[in-house]
């Protein structure tokens, strides 16, 4: 990129809004996934939707790949810059535009935190409900792209499910709306697929989302098992009686045991912890709790601790949402994994984890959210033992192996990016792969935004499938195809 | 259609007609006949393959003759949509009825897309589950159908709209592809939701083969109230007081017509102990002196738009609004029906998405329609005729597709690029 371009870039944004010396382009080399790191050749910092298009549209003109970046909390590299690309960095675009709550929607910029919109709405008692366990420090914009999702998601839903409109600059520069204030809007549902596509359809810049009305009441329960396969079966039994919490959570032993070095949350010391959340009317759900309490004592719950105070509440999920950053107390490195598999799998899989770790000589902690089988195994190694690393990588890929073969996912919250790519052709057919490529393609023909995502093997667009053209190189005799 | 091209034409379907028959047997490739038509268009053949595979070879095959292709299932919203600028061969899902893979345990159903609603409904509640969505004529009406048509009923207050329930889809496109996206667990975030694009696309883009929808628990006890109201404002008044409350409710809906007071109608569903403690907090909302206990019959009046008599002169709608403005658009459709003299039924759900069903006489409905079409999308909202009346004038189905309609056409271009599949039924003359 010449010299003469970065001088059109800067003078669309303010002086503050260009990043272009190399120490403080370190910042953005990397998301939450740290082991993939790519220098941006400039970061820009917009402030306002017709500055995105103005830098769109030069990257459009001369063919810069662009990737968009929220507060860079993501786990799969989804916000890792692209060689000689630039980075849009939409954290000043941060207003809660509007708060309708009669309509019960919430129009904000895509560098709102996604907590702020709880803040901003709860003395009317409604709360947003998509809550990430990064959720203090991840944008509003950031969870759009990986259609992110959390504890509370078994009853409330994903991201897609609260995002009803979107205000999306295209990877041409053009501006176009998705969906609405109102549901149904005549058409392809794009907002729908737009959420989850990882920044590679566009850049979102104001999204309408649905807020909800507080519950009632929430009760939380506490319950140690020998076992997660106890507290599994535990679960089970929660679902085949028909009901559905607000969140079934489960730890196990070194989950929790990393979990109390470093938050106190005084759970219990056992094999497996199940946390449940009910919510709703009170007389329902304290019907409803004392069947869970049953259910998990009839499995071999030896402990069962209700909440009592909002305090509790709030510090059996603290241990439970800093489970992550407290493996940093009991290894020195980790990979965070996001597989799923169908719940009554769980056991099996459980099992052969547990083999593979002690094969490998590596420790694995689990954390789950056990109610939609989304399962975080951690590995743990130390980056200073010749060959850790690499056997973590294996053991982790294997995890994801055997989460396709139970007939799961290769990911449930934390997207694919540039992490996941290679497992995508395990779990999709070249077919499956080929369309979503061929949707990609209506949106972004030129593949600039944030490409190198997502597909293991990128497809110009304009190609169509079983109709062979030859590339201009083989027409002028200057290569062949083998 | 000159003497020559219907030579052509002729002998196009012959060909095809030919080449179906050499994998499908001779009975699943059958000339087309009256109860056949679409929107008014006569099909030639009607295709009704066995497999997934045989419905992509077909279509396939169909697509490089140069013909069109009208997906089928129960045929019960055959007739929403445009006419189809052309409709060469219909194909059937209707052997593709199977529940293919039931995972009760994990609350998971993969389905055929020609099994019926109720087929699929009777199979999940023999354990106790259901797919929570309460479509139009579920007796007939397919997955594959309802998906395309987007059909969510009242339900979908509590648990979401189709797209919410739909996990994973397989969709054969012209050119032969059978390609799923999404995946047999509720939560995945694996590649593009192509689940959602098929959702409400009307069959354009792809044939559903397959789906896989999310369950839940049949509920344990449900009870139905209505509660008289004396004017729209009430009406809204009540559902905001509702909404606004802690009561968890499945189902929230107002009635419309004419002269009539207006009526709102509330589902719950739960523990017998979580119900009597809805009722006792629903009757203290101050203004519900008339609460009535109800029939669960008041959950099809969305559905009896439809069977009403006179369909003939008769046209259905489907409107969208925000929640908050139902008084204000129910108002609108009742003051317009009075300048125009027409009959009309409202069902506004508290989603916002509404129904309506005017009838008169038919230039009268159709400038009623865009009237109404207008108001509603300048409020944000949609109006969508479902049903017009045999001697009313065509008009568009859809209305506004907004500033997103050349993106629509483009990944119409990358799915069906010869424009094979319901041509010129969907919003903006896909």
């Amino acid at each position: 990129m010449d010299a003469r371009i970065l001088e059109e870039l800067r003078a669309i944004v303010d002086g503050r809004g260009l990043v272009s010396s190399p120490e403080e382009l370190h910042t953005y080399e990397c998301d939450g996934l740290v082991n993939f790191r790519v220098l941006p050749r400039a970061v820009l910092l917009p402030t306002s939707v017709e500055q995105v298009q103005s830098i769109v549209r030069i990257c459009h003109r001369q063919r810069i790949p662009f990737v968009a970046r929220g507060s860079g909390t993501g786990l799969s590299g989804g916000a890792t810059p692209v060689e000689n690309g630039i980075v849009i960095s939409l954290v000043r675009m941060n207003r809660i535009l509007e708060v309708d709550f009669p309509n019960a929607r919430a129009v904000v910029e895509p560098g709102v935190l996604n907590l702020d919109v709880t803040a901003r709405i709860q003395h009317n008692e409604f709360f947003y409900a998509p809550d990430p366990s990064s959720q203090t420090v991840c944008t509003i914009g950031g969870n759009v792209a990986e259609n992110a999702g959390g504890a509370h998601c078994l009853k409330y839903g994903f991201t897609t499910t609260h995002v009803l409109g979107l205000e999306v600059v295209l990877p041409d520069g053009s501006l176009v709306h998705l969906g609405g204030k109102t549901l149904d809007a005549p058409g392809y549902d794009l907002a729908g697929v737009f959420v989850g596509s990882e920044g590679t359809l566009g850049i979102a810049t104001k999204i309408t989302l649905r807020i909800v009305k507080r519950p009632e009441c929430v009760r939380t329960l506490l319950a140690a098992f020998d076992s997660t396969n106890e507290a599994g079966a535990a679960v089970s039994g929660i679902i085949a009686a028909g009901m559905l919490p607000s969140a079934i959570e489960m730890m196990d032993h070194l989950a929790i045991q990393a979990a109390e070095a470093a938050v106190h949350a005084n759970y219990p010391d056992c094999g497996g912890l199940l946390l449940v959340e009910l919510d709703g009317p009170l007389a329902e759900v304290e019907s409803l709790m004392t069947d869970v309490n049953g259910i998990c004592r009839s499995n071999g719950a030896w402990e069962i601790r209700i909440a009592q105070s909002e305090a509790e509440r709030a510090l059996i999920w603290k241990g439970r949402k800093s489970a992550f950053a407290a493996m940093g107390r009991i290894s020195s490195n980790y990979i965070v994994q996001d597989g799923v598999i169908p719940r009554t799998a769980l056991p099996q899989v459980m099992g052969e984890i547990q083999r593979l770790s002690q094969e490998a000589g590596l420790r694995v902690a689990n954390v789950f959210h056990a109610g939609d089988g989304n399962l975080h195994p951690l590995v743990l190694y130390d980056r200073l033992v010749p060959g850790q690393q690499e056997a973590a990588e294996t053991l982790s890929a294997r995890i994801l192996e055997l989460c396709i073969e139970a007939g799961g996912s290769i990911t449930g919250e934390h997207g694919v990016g540039v992490d996941k790519k290679k497992m995508m052709s395990k779990m999709f057919a070249e077919p499956d792969l080929l369309t979503m490529q061929r949707v990609r393609c209506a949106f972004d023909p030129l593949q600039l935004s944030n490409p190198t995502k997502i597909f293991p093997t990128p497809r110009l667009c304009g190609e169509t499938p079983g109709e062979y053209t030859p590339h201009p190189l083989e027409s002028s005799g200057l290569a062949e195809r083998f | 259609m000159d003497a020559e091209t219907q030579s052509h034409t002729a002998a196009l379907h012959s060909t095809l007609r030919y080449k179906l028959i050499s994998f499908l047997s001779p009975e699943h490739v059958q000339a087309a006949s009256a109860p056949d038509v679409v929107a008014g268009v006569q099909p030639r053949l009607v295709v009704i393959p066995g497999s997934e595979s045989e419905l992509a070879e077909a279509l396939r095959l169909v697509g490089d003759a140069g013909l069109t292709v009208i997906p089928r299932g129960g045929g019960t919203k055959l007739g929403w949509g445009n006419p189809p600028s052309r409709a060469d061969a219909v194909f059937s899902t209707a052997r593709l009825n199977e529940v293919t893979e039931y995972a009760w345990a994990d609350l998971t159903v993969s389905v055929g897309a020609g099994c019926t609603i109720q087929t699929l409904q009777e199979t999940l509640a023999q354990h106790g589950q259901r797919l929570a969505l309460d479509p139009l004529w579920p007796a007939k009406a397919t997955v594959g159908g309802v998906l395309s048509a987007n059909d969510s009923g009242s339900l979908r207050l509590r648990f979401g709209a189709l797209r919410d329930l739909v996990i994973g889809v397989t969709l054969a496109l012209p050119d032969g592809t059978l390609a799923s996206s999404g995946g047999k667990v509720v939560k995945n975030v694996a590649g593009y939701d192509l689940p959602k694009l098929a959702t409400g696309a009307f069959g354009t883009l792809g044939i559903i083969t397959r789906a896989v929808f999310r369950l839940h628990p049949l509920p344990r006890n449900t009870r139905s109230y209505s509660i008289g109201t004396k004017r729209a404002e009430e009406a809204q008044r009540i559902i905001h007081a509702i909404q606004n409350s802690k009561l968890a409710h499945t189902a929230l809906q107002a009635r419309f017509e004419n002269e009539a007071a207006p009526i709102v109608d509330i589902l719950f569903e739960g523990t017998e102990v979580g119900l009597d403690a809805q009722e006792a907090y629903l009757k203290e909302l101050a203004e519900l002196a008339s609460l009535t206990v109800a029939s669960p019959d008041i959950w099809n009046a969305r559905q009896d738009l439809w069977s009403l008599a006179k369909p003939e002169s008769a046209a259905v709608a489907k409107i969208s609004v925000l929640p908050a403005e139902m008084d204000k658009s129910a108002t609108a459709i009742a003051k317009s029906a009075k300048v125009r003299q027409l009959r009309f039924k409202t069902v506004l759900q508290a989603t916002g998405i509404g129904f309506l069903r005017l009838e008169g006489d038919p230039s009268n409905l159709r400038f009623s329609l865009q009237d109404l079409r207008e108001l509603f999308e300048s409020n944000a909202g949609s109006l969508v005729v479902l049903h017009r009346p045999g001697g009313m004038a065509p008009i568009d189905t859809w209305g506004s597709a907004g500033d997103a309609l050349p993106l629509m056409k483009a990944i119409k271009k990358q799915l069906d690029p010869g424009n094979t599949l319901n041509p010129g039924r969907f919003v903006g003359g896909i």
